[in-house]
């Protein structure tokens, strides 16, 4: 039997567990980050093997535009979930919090804090899925970082994100720029991730078609900033943790106006409504991972809402009412049955309802 | 969703309230008491409220289990987690619900995650709550189902677990059938700290009470009936009401246009005279209810001569516990615990808004001190508590409109 | 404490079980109290257990009647 010539034993990535040897910076460490998350990620900026990525000047900024960085923890539970996974979830969201600016995403960091005996096979899963949301988006991580804690202090894998993007000059897209007469405009169905990590939740056990809408957001953006009038489009931003309801609070008080929305134009797939209603949650406050809400200038609604509905993520694009002057800052529906309530601030988390 | 939503149509629910409007009397109003906390989620939910004649008022009464639920309990529930180590298995709804302030050992001053415990330091006047003390390590788990806390006692053989039971009729048999269940398995470990209570003696204690009786404060024209105890009681159980107290109930469904059918016979009941049990909920409430869980029910409770509720003080027959033959699945007698009664906060007027006396606006701490995110009281808790509704899908009634922008 | 809703049994499982479909969610509970169900049934839903059923002749002509009431400018004029 011949040996070979410097031969190191791969990772056992079938059946091995992340130790505390991965987390102490030595031998294990690199050969971990080698054989995962390089391999995975694999670009120009992580096989130089710096700390640090040095990275190009943008064009936009050269011509006056600016930076724009977001970042992100992801904690979701469970780490697979109907539609996608928590590697994909967290390029999806910092891709999407840069681009909720009006900026185009560019690079993305990655850091990872893994627990004591999570298994290999389940980080090769996560990594690889972050890696191909990635690519798909065309956001590279391009610098990471590792770190193990004890069993029993994580939780599996908790990994943090950060993006960086630019917008070009001109383009001011913010929550504190919302008007009144503003159309407010969402960009699909709501409900559906909060709904696919809930039908995994032991105690909830419920089964669904529902899958997790997570996606990447940027180009839906593109399509939408390059057809409407310069500064047409005065606010986006997804409604992730505290569902729609929660967003559009936060942007009439960043804004200091009021809303008033109508129920029967919410887009909302049967499924999500008839699994709310089975556990007592109100949709408005469910999560979304690919969705965005917009506040536009009533002049340009009508072609920014062609634009979205002619891309993928933006299919069931619709109006679902207007931005209002009110110095209460309610957020105001509209119900399908003819009567009227505030949406308010969600109090605490959504726990499932019995009455 | 068939059976739910025609039941929620807004056209029906625009011509029902026309109706409404034309057959109340100009000379009068009529005030209407729910007591079914899915009713006043279901009012406020909806907005139903402004599709009603001004002369109909609806009164929010003590449907609510989550609300008339003492702090005197919820301090006995806390105290099984914290002070016996069990596991305490509960609703969402009870989550938040304040209690007294740290009730629960200090764990030698310190936290598990690093720094002093308040108790240990200065004495903290923080009330916990079930979702407090979780985060001060006790381990409360929230169930959708009495039978998960049973599976949770099955899956810890090693350690007790404890099944905090809260509700009005409906939510009574499931709890029967667990500890049958349990009576079956043998199971040693599973106990129940049993809070049900009994609506009938609600309607009582309301209509008994002095605003209303005697001094007619409270003009409570009659009441719509709950949904859901209904169809485990029956109607029968009302009639005795609609007798003694010469007030029309008329038991009604769910969803918003069933309440709204209901104020209607109700209106038609009082311009008539008439004072009679009637169902609008004919789908699934039939006179005698569902038997099966009556059984469930009788086998396994019994009534409290008293039990304090929230705000009512203590009612006399109105809640149950665990007979002497399912003894071993009591918690009150395994960890021998023993109810100490704790006064609300002084200004809260949790009481007089469950016996529909004051609105919440009524109440000086109303959204300033009690809100959703720090209540004082249990009002404000459950999101079917007369102030949470309010506060949550009706506040802003309470301010000019603002114009309306052309959609 | 009065969140329950209508839901159709889609089967019936061992043990008192019964898996019901409500807008194409499906959920397994309990239908120890409602003994006599059968697939197709309406029950209604309340803390993983059905605590009675629909019977829908009933539900029509509760519809219907709401249809009725609300025809009121021709009925009241």
């Amino acid at each position: 039997m011949t040996v070979k010539k410097d031969y190191v034993r791969p990772l056992d990535v079938k059946n091995g567990r992340i130790d505390m040897n991965h987390g102490a910076g030595g031998r294990a460490s690199m050969q971990l980050i080698e054989e995962v998350f390089a391999r995975a990620f694999d670009n120009d900026f992580l096989r130089q093997g710096n700390d640090g990525a040095t990275l190009p000047v943008p064009a936009e900024l050269l011509e006056g535009g600016r930076l724009v960085m977001s970042c992100d923890g992801h904690i979701v539970s469970p780490l697979f979930f109907p539609g996608g996974d928590i590697g994909c979830l967290a390029v999806h969201g910092t891709v999407n919090d840069v681009a909720m600016m009006g900026a185009r995403p560019l690079y993305l960091s990655a850091s990872f804090i893994l627990e004591e005996g999570f298994p290999l096979a389940d980080l090769k899963r996560v990594v690889e899925s972050m890696a191909a949301a990635a690519r798909e988006a065309g956001v590279p991580v391009v610098t990471g970082d590792t770190k193990v804690v004890e069993q029993g202090k994580g939780d599996g894998c908790f990994i943090a994100t950060t993006g960086v993007g630019v917008v070009p000059r001109g383009v001011a897209v913010g929550g504190a720029n919302a008007k009144a007469g503003d159309v407010l405009i969402v960009s699909g169905t709501i409900g559906e991730h909060g709904v696919a990590v809930l039908s995994q939740r032991e105690s909830l056990e419920f089964e669904t078609a529902i899958v997790s809408d997570t996606a990447a957001l940027h180009t839906l953006v593109a399509a939408m900033l390059r057809v409407a009038p310069p500064g047409a489009v005065h606010m986006l931003r997804d409604p992730t943790r505290g569902g729609l309801g929660t967003t559009l609070n936060e942007i009439a008080r960043q804004s200091n106006v009021g809303m008033l929305i109508d129920e029967a134009t919410i887009p909302m797939r049967p499924q999500v409504e008839a699994a709310c209603e089975l556990l007592g949650l109100d949709p408005l406050y469910i999560a979304n991972e690919g969705k965005l809400v917009a506040a536009v200038a009533p002049e340009a609604a009508d072609v920014v809402l062609a634009a979205m509905r002619a891309h993928p993520l933006g299919a069931n694009a619709a109006r679902i009412g207007s931005v209002v002057a009110d110095e209460h800052r309610f957020v105001q529906m509209q119900t399908r049955f003819g009567g009227r309530r505030i949406v308010d601030w969600l109090s605490g988390e959504p726990l499932p309802r019995i009455c | 969703m068939k059976y739910v939503d025609e039941f929620r149509d807004g056209a029906l629910a625009r011509g029902i309230g026309a109706r409404i409007a034309a057959e109340v009397r100009p000379d009068r109003r009529y005030s209407f008491m729910e007591f079914c906390g899915g009713h006043t989620h279901a009012i406020s939910r909806y907005g139903s409220a402004e599709l009603l004649p001004e002369a109909v008022h609806m009164i929010h009464g003590p449907g609510c289990p989550v609300c008339v639920l003492p702090i005197g309990r919820i301090d006995q529930a806390i105290g099984i987690a914290l002070k016996h180590g069990a596991i305490v298995c509960t609703y969402g709804d009870t989550m938040r619900v304040p209690a007294s302030p740290a009730a629960g050992p200090p764990q030698g001053g310190q936290h598990p995650l690093g720094g002093r415990e308040p108790q240990a330091s200065r004495g903290s006047t923080e009330s916990l709550s079930l979702m407090k003390a979780k985060a001060r390590g006790a381990d409360i788990r929230m169930v959708y189902s009495a039978a998960d806390a049973l599976k949770t006692a099955r899956e810890n053989p090693a350690r007790e677990v404890v099944f905090f039971a809260i509700g009005f009729e409906t939510t009574t048999p499931p709890t029967a059938l667990v500890i049958q269940q349990a009576a079956k398995e043998g199971l040693g470990n599973f106990s129940v700290l049993c809070c049900h209570v009994l609506t009938p003696s609600a309607i009582t204690h309301i209509l008994e009470s002095a605003e209303v009786r005697r001094f007619g404060t409270v003009p409570i024209d009659g009441f719509i009936g709950p949904a859901h105890v209904s169809i485990v009681i029956g109607s029968g159980p009302y009639e005795h009401f609609a007798e003694e107290y010469r007030k029309p109930v008329v038991i009604a469904g769910f969803e918003p246009l069933d309440v709204m059918q209901a104020c209607l016979m109700l209106v038609r009941q009082v311009n008539e005279g008439r004072a009679e049990v009637e169902n609008q909920f004919v789908r699934a409430v039939t006179r005698q209810g569902n038997l099966a869980a009556q059984r469930a029910v009788s086998d396994v409770f019994e009534l409290r001569e008293r039990f304090e509720w929230r705000g009512l003080g203590e009612v006399p027959y109105s809640a149950l516990k665990i007979r002497a033959g399912y003894a071993a699945f009591d918690a009150e007698r395994r960890f021998d615990l023993h109810y100490e009664p704790v006064p609300d906060h002084k200004q809260c007027e949790c009481g007089a808004i469950l016996r529909g006396v004051k609105k919440p606006t009524d109440c000086k701490l109303f959204g300033n001190v009690c809100t959703p995110e720090n209540p004082t009281g249990s009002c404000m808790v459950s999101s079917e508590g007369a102030c949470a509704a309010h506060y949550s899908y009706g506040r802003f009634r309470d301010v000019e409109l603002v114009a309306e922008s052309a959609a | 404490m009065c969140l329950a809703l209508p839901a159709r049994i889609v089967a019936l499982d061992d043990g008192d079980q019964a898996t019901v479909d409500l807008g194409g969610v499906r959920k397994g509970v309990s239908v120890a109290l409602t003994p006599g169900v059968a697939v197709g049934d309406y029950v209604i839903v309340h803390v993983g257990h059905a605590i009675g059923t629909v019977d829908p002749d009933e539900a029509a002509r509760t519809l219907a009647l709401f249809a009725e009431l609300a025809q009121t400018r021709q009925a009241a004029a």
